[in-house]
């Protein structure tokens, strides 16, 4: 649905060049949320702009829904720009105008006739839980009603795409959650497509089917979450699902952290492990978490023993579609996983 | 002085000084929006990026800005002649009065213009609003009640330089201030055109916070 290749942007400010995007590839696909995470700073906002062109990359190609936007005209990139929606961190509301007026605005500019506009606000108002709030100013909503209107405005184009710069950012957790709620609601309900940028690991752990890591204008991981999660080494699998620090291992034993992910999760791995090679399955640590869709665990293991039967043991757990990663003792064993 | 021979002076005096202010205030608010919005938009950065154009227009508002009102009422006295046929009278002091207060006004709109959260100009790109309509339905609308403190601004300015064009052939208030007050000696007069003047500011001031409260919903 959106494509980025080779994605470039600099700005040039007093004589310094800033590299703000710094040659990103990325794929959404149809249907998806696609996070992009990173510290303030990392290019993530520049990114996104480039999608619908409210800044002109220096090189690359951005197709959003089979159409290159960089090739059209003024006219015809504003009409593509209708289609695709976008709400922003500090809202960009009208303060001027109602409610209801906020979310006529891009009607208006797409010259709905004024009869239609005004069925269609009441339609999205309800969409978005404020029918009742129509005729209220910015400033007498809170700052999550204020976060609804902007979607309720984002969607009156009927986008496919909607780009999301820090939605949920100067929000406080509960309503963020409410938010996040919303947008997986649109996402599953419309089929919209969603591609946002956040700082905060909490959002693409709710919502996001994939996710990626931006530092200093580059994409340094992505994919997938259940890829990402299983993968062993993932900054983003640590983020998403971090395990406490382990302490030293005891002599005689091999210490190892067994991810499992959806259907994997279900099956009882450590006692099957215990009767079939008669092992003292030791657990260290661990929890079972929800990550978007996917239920994902993660479990310290001990296991006592000769070094080689560990490792056939740990072997085992990878044939049943475990994630094995060895944290102690067996230089043999590392690199293995 | 008798009250029945000041009252049609008064009476008159203050239509001309309403007059030369209406118009002069009409026509200051059409080009001083005019030229602040084009302040605005070609600086660099700006929806419509001219420099070059940016750096003239401003030097030109500098300039109308830095001219005494006085000085200026008399360099353009050539320019008065050609567009209204005269350079006495209530209409011909019109023109120094809007050539002046244009420039001042313009200002002020191009710092209401800038108060305009950029965060909403560019969600209402992303919405494909076209510079048109950013114009006039964003930059315009959000800037109201900063458009219309400084025309209140504006217009109290224009009643004190509309004194100043009186007492050079335009009438009004000042003409009248000047002629009996000051040169006959006619203390009634002098007291009666200050509470005219103060009461003429007051109301306007009035009016114009009334009118910017209401356009605010911040
Ligand atoms: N309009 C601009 N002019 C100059 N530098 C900019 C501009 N926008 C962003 N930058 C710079 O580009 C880098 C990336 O900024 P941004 O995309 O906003 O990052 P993020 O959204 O991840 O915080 C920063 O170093 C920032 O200072
Ligand atoms: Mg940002």
């Amino acid at each position: 649905m959106i494509q980025i290749e080779k994605l470039r942007k600099t700005y040039r400010a007093r004589g310094r060049t800033v590299t703000a995007v710094d040659g990103v590839d990325l794929r959404v696909r149809e249907g998806e949320i696609f996070g992009v995470l990173g510290r303030s700073g990392a290019g993530k906002s520049t990114l996104l702009r480039c999608v619908n062109l409210l800044e002109r990359p220096d090189s690359g190609r951005v197709v959003v829904d089979g159409r290159d936007l960089s090739t059209l005209s003024g006219a015809q990139l504003r009409a593509a720009r209708q289609r695709i929606g976008m709400i922003h961190q500090h809202f960009g509301l009208l303060s001027s105008r109602t409610v209801a007026g906020n979310v006529a605005f891009p009607l208006e500019v797409m010259g709905v006739p004024r009869r239609e506009r005004a069925r269609r606000v009441a339609e999205l108002l309800e969409l978005v839980g404020l029918a009742e709030h129509a005729g209220a100013y910015p400033a007498q909503i809170s700052g999550g009603q204020k976060q609804r209107v902007g979607i309720a405005r984002a969607l009156a184009g009927r986008p496919r795409v909607l780009l999301s710069d820090e939605a949920t950012s100067a929000l406080d957790p509960q309503t963020t959650g409410s938010i996040l709620e919303l947008l997986r609601g649109l996402n599953r309900e419309l089929g919209l497509t969603i591609l946002l940028i956040t700082h905060e690991m909490e959002v693409v752990k709710r919502i996001c089917d994939a996710a990626a890591i931006m530092r200093d204008g580059r994409l340094t991981e992505s994919g997938p979450l259940a890829e990402l999660l299983t993968r062993p080494g993932s900054e983003l699998a640590a983020g998403l699902f971090p395990l406490p620090e382990s302490g030293a291992v005891r002599p005689g034993t091999t210490v190892a952290d067994v991810t499992f992910v959806g259907e994997a999760a279900d099956r009882p791995f450590v006692s099957t492990l215990a009767r079939t090679y008669a092992v003292d399955v030791n657990i260290l640590g661990g929890a079972v978490e929800q990550v978007g869709d996917l239920r994902v665990g993660r479990l310290r293991i001990e296991l006592p023993g000769d070094p080689d039967a560990n490792a056939a043991q740990l072997a085992h757990l990878r044939e049943a579609g475990l994630t094995v990663e060895v944290h102690g003792r067996d230089t043999a064993l590392e690199g293995t996983s | 002085m008798t009250w029945d021979e000041l009252a049609p002076l008064l009476r008159d005096a203050t239509l001309e000084t309403l007059q030369m202010t209406l118009w002069s205030a009409v026509l200051t608010a059409v080009g001083g929006l005019l030229l602040g919005v084009l302040l605005v938009l070609t600086e660099r950065g700006g929806l419509l990026p001219v420099p070059p154009l940016n750096k003239v227009l401003g030097a030109v508002v500098n300039v109308g800005r830095s001219l005494p009102f006085i000085i200026l009422m008399v360099a353009i006295l050539p320019m008065t002649r050609a567009i209204v046929g005269t350079t006495i009278g209530t209409t011909a002091a019109i023109v120094p009065l809007t050539v002046a207060a244009v420039p001042f006004y313009a200002r002020l709109v191009e710092t209401s213009l800038r108060e305009v959260d950029p965060g909403v100009i560019a969600a209402a790109r992303a919405m494909g609003a076209s510079r048109r309509q950013i114009v006039g339905k964003v930059l315009l609308r959000e800037a109201r009640p900063g458009l219309v403190a400084g025309l209140t601004i504006t217009v109290i300015a224009l009643v004190g330089y509309s004194a100043m064009a009186g007492a050079i052939g335009g009438g009004g208030l000042g003409d009248l201030a000047v002629r009996y007050g000051y040169q006959r000696f006619e203390t009634g007069v002098m007291v009666a055109t200050v509470v005219l003047l103060v009461g003429l500011v007051q109301l306007v001031q009035t009016l114009g916070d009334l009118v910017a409260r209401r356009l605010t919903h911040r």
